[in-house]
């Protein structure tokens, strides 16, 4: 652990719908470090997705606009890249694996040359060679009998096949930082705790950086180093994966890690749940975003909105409330 | 299924829709209320009993329709499809002489619509709301709505009649021989002939037509290509070749266009279909000998053998392109296969 792999700064991304301008991620900081997985956890249309997306410059152009920002990719920004360039980061520096795998694999395709094709784009290898490294992969990701069923399409493969295929391509290119959009969620929850059994394994044996983003604070508590909690586009609480378990001081998190059912507890609790829905910025906010759903609220919370205030060591929360005592933290 | 079992099966099916769409024919020629013997004979014979009578049993007219159509039938699984009342030649030989002129038009006029309609569509789509969108709207809507007798009149005024970049009517320069018939198309015919001014002239000859008759193929396709492109492009799986690093142009042509090809390809199918048996205005205005034409003169003359020839030749043409159209299906997406 040590190099700075990525390092995001105060990233904007706007979409404009027919309802108006929507601020879908607000100045979102944060780093990955060599070896290091990061968990941003939030709930649906929270931004966490558009992130990743802007920092690959995937967002469809218009209707989606990344405003301002820096992504540092060792260094040199991703935002600023030629497409050429940012095309020959994408799958073989960062690569990505996306939430439905029914849909990720193009269907008139066979998955061989899917997988394949990382190889052929961005390591010079001739077909043959590329095909021979992906049933190398495929059987890597625990597809049996891989080699044969290079030629297989996507329609052949069940979900969690698809999704092992998919790890197995953006693998392909041994990617110092893998980038995962909820990748369990479509699946069957056997199959969610293979894949996430998988990724780890293949992270501990590559070294290499994962970006994990799901709304299931359960995955994330075994297998990330640090965690980002977004809401509406912003993070608003970010600390080592233990800290913010045992201390979540955002009320948000609060909220999130008090729905949630623990082994770890003895006695019975009753389950809370965060009543109200999450806003959808047409403005930028000037007031705090989780005003209207907090239980915590102080008069400075709506007049204005807080940044990332530190807590503790390494650990950062969007509050004015320290919420252990209830008093304003300013 | 089985791409080889499912060709045979599909071919086996033709029989009973061929002995369908004869019998329909044979009733609704037979349902015009008119005397064969009127085409046959020269009008002055028509008043003589004797020839009258001659005729009718010479052309079968004297037995029953069910008798006559069973005698078509049997006739037609020897490839006799009768003798045109009017031109006295064999059907069969006529369709022969008229088609190849047909089939040479269409097919130009088919590669051009392709040529330029999906190039046009792919681009519309990757850059809609741009000049080349623009410009193919309106291109592709005043091929779907100028019929081609107005427009073929117009480009022949233009580009024949004023500026004599291109030659008027005909398939040749009237002043050329035509080559050695081989295969029926002048181009194939006079290169095989090494012929060179005739290829040319040929060529020259084929451009308006093909041009006016492919236009409306060409506004369909740049439309759905159009539509099917812009659907797909907003695809899982093409964020994922994005995703993945490849070039623009591989996840476009690669990865969008063969999936946007998909619903396509029925349309050009029909389309191209279309093209063999609905050039009658087009040959027309072009002094074109094909088979739209051979229709035309058959209808006017109520001549029925000629009539359902022709009906049937197109009916096949079409259950083979729709056959073709299947295959192709089943090459470029692999989930039909299975079904």
């Amino acid at each position: 652990m040590s190099e700075l792999l990525l390092n995001v700064k105060d990233l904007r991304t706007r979409f404009h719908t027919r309802d108006g301008l929507v601020h879908a991620v607000n100045g979102v900081s944060f780093f990955v470090k060599e070896g290091e997985t990061l968990g941003i956890v939030g709930e649906s249309g929270c931004g966490k997705s558009v992130t990743v997306m802007s920092i690959l410059r995937l967002i469809p152009s218009p209707p989606g606009e990344v405003v301002s920002g820096e992504a540092l990719y060792l260094g040199r920004d991703l935002l600023k890249m030629s497409n050429d360039e940012i095309r020959h980061i994408r799958g073989s520096q960062l690569s990505m694996v996306f939430q439905d795998p029914m849909t990720s694999f193009n269907p008139v395709m066979t998955i061989g040359h899917q997988v394949a094709e990382p190889l052929m784009a961005h390591q010079e290898m001739t077909r043959k060679q590329a095909y021979a490294r992906a049933a190398e992969l495929l059987n890597l990701v625990g597809i049996p009998n891989a080699s044969e069923r290079l030629g297989d399409y996507p329609h052949q493969f069940s979900g969690g096949m698809r999704q092992r295929a998919m790890i197995a391509m953006a693998l392909s290119c041994n990617p110092p930082l893998f980038i995962a959009d909820e990748p369990s969620t479509a699946l069957d929850v056997t199959i969610q705790a293979q894949i996430l059994d998988l990724v780890k394994h293949l992270r501990d044996e590559f070294g290499m950086a994962v970006i994990w983003i799901t709304h299931d604070l359960g995955i994330i508590a075994g297998l990330a180093d640090r965690v980002a909690v977004m809401y509406a586009g912003f993070i608003i609480e970010e600390a080592a994966v233990d800290d913010l378990y045992d201390h979540p001081s955002h009320p948000y998190t609060i909220g999130l890690l008090g729905s949630l059912p623990r082994m770890d507890e003895s006695g019975q609790r009753r389950l809370t749940s965060i009543e109200g829905m999450p806003p959808v910025l047409y403005q930028p906010p000037t007031e705090c975003p989780f005003l209207s759903r907090c239980t915590y609220k102080i008069d400075r919370c709506s007049k204005e909105n807080p940044s990332l205030m530190p807590v503790d060591d390494d650990h950062r929360a969007a509050c004015w409330v320290d919420t252990t005592t209830g008093k304003s933290r300013a | 299924m089985n791409l080889f079992a499912h060709i045979v099966r599909r071919l086996l099916l033709m029989i009973p829709m061929l002995i369908g769409i004869t019998l329909l024919l044979f009733i609704v020629t037979h349902m015009v209320p008119t005397n064969p013997l009127t085409v046959i004979l020269p009008e002055k014979s028509l008043n003589d009993p004797e020839i009258v009578k001659a005729a009718t049993i010479k052309w079968g007219l004297d037995k029953p329709l069910y008798q006559q159509y069973l005698i078509y039938l049997g006739n037609l699984l020897h490839g006799d499809m009768g003798v045109s009342f009017k031109t006295k030649n064999p059907v069969t030989f006529d369709l022969e002489q008229f088609l190849p002129a047909t089939v040479e038009l269409s097919i130009a006029s088919f590669i051009f619509a392709l040529l330029i309609g999906l190039p046009l569509g792919i681009i519309s789509a990757l850059k809609s709301g741009s000049i080349v969108d623009h410009f193919t709207r309106v291109i592709a809507l005043l091929g779907a709505s100028i019929p081609p007798f107005w427009s073929g009149l117009i480009v022949l005024f233009i580009f024949w009649f004023k500026l004599r970049w291109l030659p008027g009517p005909g398939r040749i320069d009237a002043r050329m021989a035509a080559p050695p018939t081989v295969t029926g198309s002048f181009l194939i015919d006079s290169l095989l002939a090494h012929n060179m001014p005739a290829f040319w002239s040929s060529v020259t000859h084929l451009i308006l037509p093909a041009i006016i008759l492919g236009w409306f193929t060409l506004a369909i396709t740049a439309r759905i290509t159009r539509s099917s492109m812009l659907e797909v492009l907003q695809m899982d799986y093409i964020r994922t070749a994005r995703a993945k690093g490849l070039t623009e142009w591989v996840v476009v042509i690669f990865h969008a266009l063969r999936n946007a090809l998909i619903p396509l390809i029925t349309i050009i199918g029909l389309a191209f279909a279309g093209l063999m048996s609905g050039a009658i205005m087009t040959e027309t205005i072009f002094s074109w000998p094909g088979i739209g034409r051979y229709a035309v003169m058959a209808a006017t003359n109520l001549d029925f053998p000629a009539i359902m020839g022709v009906t049937l030749l197109i009916a096949v043409l079409f259950m083979f392109i729709n056959l073709t159209v299947d295959i192709i299906y089943t090459i470029i997406d692999p989930r039909i296969r299975e079904m």
